[in-house]
């Protein structure tokens, strides 16, 4: 079911897409670095999951997308978000829970939601999304269009039934949804290994008679690539892909958890490390001559400056009004 | 239906009395005239009589506690009836099927509470179930109204479940005090008056004998004796709360009146007052030291006064069936003299007739006569609220070549203390 | 006006609103090809085509989130359940998707959708079978929750929840289905959050909706025959949002209730009902609510124990005794 990555001509488009992911790419690492900090500094409360380790997998595919297309997350969905171009300053409100937040401060970091962006959401509960994502499938095939939705959840979602009563719906009814499965390798503390009888998830694509790729998620081009064959299948026919991208979550599961500890060694994650998806790219553009350090710096600062520039922006937001809380509970 | 112990005010001045001991304990059975406790009051050790039959619960007030009157320090329940007796704890109804019988556990009675004693549980007799029964318990809606015509809940009683004061106990009230005289025998319509002859102006009637004494005496009465008259209106709440209770006693043996009532009253009150219970004799006065009371009987075509002798010495009951035998026998004439003369003092009542107030007419050499008037729900002034109570207009004619102003009134307020408060008869 | 069972009634108002709104769709098992497990969605797939009269697996949990979806992307989706006990596998997408979106999106993606299908126990179907499931669902924000006891209210309540841009849950009654009234032709909306008087009366009012409408109407007949007592029947109709204004003003005019309901008595709509009267009737109140529930087990297969599990005209006339001081 893995297909072969096709031989890249460098033109200059594909470098500036390269230089552009690897723009979104140190965005989302100093973004999170700073939710980190902002998080230790009590600006940030409950749920924070950090995608660090991860970038690769957001920014690779969400560049296959169309800005009709819609997007659809679990709760680790910072990057994601940043990725499909919701302005960094109003995720980290979000984050800091602020009326400017690009859910007005009612979200949070697990429910980013961004409409003009049709970034339909972070949803908290694992696997809860899953049918969503077929149901705006659904909705892009009853009205006869040729978006796709792409869909991300973790590797601990496909033991959920929702997983499988969503899979199965959207081969049946041929629905455009690219469903990917970033596989961190561990449901919180749980090594997916444990806990799952089949550990390739592509090969649960069988059951559902669905496309399948498995896809190296510190790759950035590869996940780029393979989205872009799934976008393709998708828009042709309205077939549903399953994506399973194996990549690295190099921080705890969420902020208040260790890094590392009773579930996985310290030396697994720094094995792990050396297979950071941006040093992965910078070695490419550098041996492809395109990015220098000079340049880099250059993009790293700006990456910084965005974070910056968000978190001053978040810390001068206002709270929401008090009378913000019982807006919203019912549309008009 | 429970029936709430109170601090009972066992002399006309008390306020407060200490409980000193108990002669029942809870749980006891108890009838009614059991002594309950030893109570010292401003005066004396008195007894605190029980006024139901049942048992004794609730117990709030310990032994060399003082309380005030009014203040509830008991409960005597119904054999069987729950101290937390209430909707929450209330048997739900029961549907049979078959054989077997079904507790309907759905209805209603919440069966979580039915079975685990937590929340909703019946409060476990003490402390907190004796504070609940001090409540008047009261629906909210009574409550309002009770608020909004300035009723006393606490006069009512409840027909509710536990003693709850609904709106029906309230719209009988209302009813009550908009009746004419509740308690006069008006339920018979009032005859309409019919002239005999309309066709003729008028009726010439030959004097009889019992009208022609009437003139004779009354003419003696109010032309020389020099009358004066004292008005006094009485609470009449206890003693319609007394006489109820001694009814629901009697039972079948027959109903005491108010008029029985208040002859005994009266003639316990002159007990006090001999100053009023006497015969002017031109030359002296004569102080009587019996009681023997006139009262004033309507008959066909006039009015006799025949005497209860003694009637400071009899019980109510005995008062009731002779004053009821002598009304009888005036109104069929068969009053021997000895049963119309010697009265010391007389009382005339109109109650059943809806007068509120009236004079009455001296009988000579008697040197008093008590107009009673009809009792009336009216609002009154009860500490700071207005409250609906039954009331009773008394007016005393008195000669004042016997008693003078202030000896005619204090036996007037002798009179009210005790109708007031029926249990001061006990003293 | 044409006399309809409350199964057309649902039929008419779907038909209606498929043919007025092209977003409109239905959604469940056994809808299209089937013709519906009760019949309401009958001639509906041949009218509409297998886009819009869908079939589904059983998969409640999944094809309830996929209409959330398609109502993110603006579709007005209809999922049918063939009961409400088994949408009880869909609650994560009801309560955790349908209910939450709008508010967690800070306002920007509302949920038009309608959950519907019988709820509450039909006839000796066992435990799994019979449940009420009002309580739950009315206490969630971010819902709406209807239960129609008569045809009218059925088509009326059906069409304005297609219309309402929330999700809104429809309560039928498989004992309702077969039930016949007389049913508006056309355009016939009943505004969600209103309750109807179904009897008029004077000395306690029976609040009640769906199924134990009939109930209170039946307890109402005999206390009026044998008791003499006016009851007023109160059909809440809608139980999220509660037309409080409704209760209040009956309270205030009887001064005593009685609440009548499928569910269990353990926080259910009635405890709802009775906070409220309690709250904002006081001084109005001449007897404690009183409620007529299940009972507070798991419904019996047994036909006898099952009636006995049941609200009852007779429980509902017993517990009137009650409030009005009787017995």
């Amino acid at each position: 079911m893995t297909t072969a990555t096709a031989p890249a001509s460098k033109d200059g488009a594909q470098v500036e897409l390269q230089r552009r992911m690897l723009r979104q790419m140190l965005l989302i690492r100093r973004f999170e670095e700073k939710a980190a900090e902002s998080y230790a500094l009590g600006k940030i409360g409950g749920f924070c999951h950090l995608y660090i380790g991860q970038e690769a997998v957001a920014v690779g595919s969400l560049a296959a997308l169309r800005d009709d297309d819609y997007v659809i997350s679990s709760y680790r969905e910072h990057g994601q978000a940043l990725a499909r171009g919701i302005p960094a300053t109003a995720v980290m409100a979000e984050l800091f829970g602020k009326a400017t937040g690009c859910s007005k401060g009612k979200g949070g970091s697990m429910h980013l939601f961004d409409a003009s962006k049709r970034f339909m959401g972070g949803h908290g509960i694992v696997g809860g999304h899953i049918p969503l994502a077929a149901g705006l499938g659904f909705a892009i095939r009853y009205r006869g269009g040729d978006q796709v939705c792409l869909c991300f959840f973790g590797e601990a979602a496909v033991n959920i039934g929702a997983f499988h009563e969503a899979l199965n719906m959207a081969s049946v009814y041929k629905l455009p949804v690219i469903f990917c499965c970033e596989n961190n390798h561990y449901g919180m503390g749980t090594a997916f290994d444990r806990v799952a009888a089949v550990t390739d998830v592509v090969e649960h694509a069988c059951s559902y008679d669905m496309a399948a790729e498995l896809v190296n998620g510190m790759d950035v081009s590869a996940v780029y690539e393979a989205t872009q064959r799934a976008v393709r299948r998708a828009r042709s026919g309205g077939h549903p892909t399953l994506l399973e991208v194996r990549t690295y979550r190099f921080m705890g599961h969420s902020m208040s958890d260790p890094l590392h500890g009773v579930y996985r060694t310290k030396e697994e994650v720094e094995e792990q490390k050396k297979r950071d998806p941006i040093s992965h790219l910078v070695l490419a553009l550098k041996e492809e001559g395109v990015l220098d350090d000079a340049a880099l710096e250059a993009l790293d600062q700006e990456a910084r400056a965005v974070v910056e520039e968000a978190v001053k922006f978040a810390e001068a937001s206002p709270d929401p009004d008090p009378s913000e809380l019982g807006t919203h509970v019912l549309a008009d | 239906m429970a029936t709430m112990v109170y601090m009972e005010a066992l002399s006309p001045t008390m306020e407060e009395g200490r409980l000193v001991k108990w002669l029942k304990q809870e749980g006891d059975p108890v009838n009614v005239g059991d002594a309950l406790a030893e109570v010292e009051t401003d005066k004396a050790v008195m007894e605190l009589t029980a006024r139901a039959d049942g048992v004794l619960r609730q117990v709030s007030v310990a032994a060399g506690e003082t309380v005030p009157v009014g203040h509830v320090v008991a409960a005597i329940l119904a054999p069987g009836e729950g101290v937390g007796e209430g909707p929450a704890a209330a048997r739900p109804p029961t549907v049979t099927v078959g054989n077997e019988k079904w507790e309907t556990a759905n209805v209603a009675a919440a069966p979580a509470a039915a079975r685990a004693p937590a929340a909703g549980a019946p409060v476990p007799v003490g402390v907190a179930a004796a504070a609940e029964a001090a409540r008047v318990k009261a629906s909210p809606l009574a409550r309002r109204i009770a608020n909004e015509t300035g009723v006393d809940l606490k006069l009512l009683q409840g027909s509710g479940p536990g003693g709850r004061v609904i709106k029906r106990d309230l719209e009988r009230a209302a009813a009550l005090a908009s009746a004419p005289a509740a308690t006069a025998p008006a339920a018979e319509p009032f005859p309409v008056p019919r002239f005999p002859s309309p066709e003729r102006p008028y009726e010439d009637v030959p004097l009889t004998q019992i009208r022609k004494t009437i003139a004779k005496r009354l003419v003696t009465s109010l032309g020389p004796i020099p009358h004066y008259f004292l008005t006094a209106e009485v609470d009449m709440e206890r003693a319609a709360e007394a006489r109820e209770a001694l009814n629901r006693q009697l039972g079948e043996q027959g109903k005491l009146s108010f008029n029985d009532i208040i002859i005994k009253t009266t003639a316990l009150a002159l007990t006090k007052h001999r100053a009023c219970n006497a015969w002017f004799q031109e030359d002296h006065i004569r102080y009587w030291n019996e009681v023997h009371l006139g009262m004033a009987v309507a008959v066909e075509d006039g009015l006799i006064t025949p005497v209860i002798r003694n009637a400071d010495r009899k019980s109510l009951a005995e008062i009731g069936r002779e004053a009821r035998a002598l009304a009888e026998q005036a109104r069929s004439r068969r009053l021997q003299p000895a049963d119309y003369t010697g009265a010391t003092f007389s009382v005339s009542n109109l109650g059943m007739f809806d007068i509120d107030q009236f004079t009455a007419v001296i009988n000579p050499p008697e040197a008093g006569i008590l107009a009673v008037g009809s009792i009336v729900p009216k609002p009154v002034g009860v500490d700071d609220r207005v409250a609906v109570r039954r009331r009773m207009r008394v007016t005393l004619s008195c000669d004042h070549r016997v008693i003078d102003g202030a000896t005619g009134a204090a036996f007037l307020q002798t009179l009210k203390q005790m109708l007031e408060n029926p249990l001061a008869m006990l003293l | 006006m044409p006399t309809l069972t409350y199964r057309d009634a649902l039929n008419q108002a779907l038909r209606e609103e498929m043919q007025r709104d092209t977003n409109v769709f239905l959604m469940g098992e056994e809808v299209g090809l089937y013709q519906g497990a009760y019949k309401v969605s009958r001639g509906l797939l041949e009218e509409f085509g297998p886009m819009r009269v869908v079939d589904t697996p059983i998969a409640e949990l999944g094809f309830a989130g996929l209409g959330v979806g398609a109502a993110m992307a603006g579709l007005r989706p209809v999922i049918e359940f063939m009961t409400w006990n088994f949408a009880v596998l869909a609650l994560d997408q009801i309560v955790n998707s349908a209910a939450k979106i709008l508010y967690e999106s800070g306002g920007q993606i509302p949920i038009p959708i309608v959950f519907r299908g019988p709820n509450g126990a039909a006839l000796q179907l066992a435990a799994q079978h019979s449940q009420a499931w009002e309580a739950w669902l009315a206490h969630i924000p971010g819902l709406k929750v209807v239960a129609p006891a008569t045809p009218a209210d059925a088509k009326g309540l059906l069409k304005s929840a297609i219309r309402d841009n929330n999700p809104v849950i429809v309560l039928e009654g498989e004992m309702l289905y077969n039930t016949m009234g007389e049913v508006p032709d056309g355009e016939y909306l009943v505004p969600i959050g209103k309750a109807d008087v179904k009897r008029d009366g004077r000395d306690v009012t029976l609040l009640c909706h769906s199924k134990t409408v009939t109930t209170a109407l039946k307890a109402a007949e005999l206390l009026a025959g044998q008791e003499g007592v006016s009851a007023e029947v109160l059909d809440l109709r809608s139980l999220r949002p509660l037309d409080e204004a409704a209760i209040l003003a009956s309270l205030r005019k009887t001064n005593r209730a009685v609440v009548v309901e499928e569910g269990w008595p353990h926080c259910g709509i009635g405890a709802q009902v009775v906070d409220l009267i309690q709250r904002d009737a006081f001084d109005h109140l001449d007897a404690p609510v009183l409620r007529v529930t299940q009972a507070d087990v798991p419904l019996p297969y047994n036909k006898q124990l099952e009636r006995l599990a049941k609200p009852s005209p007779d429980k509902v006339v017993a517990a009137v005794r009650r409030v009005l001081y009787l017995d």
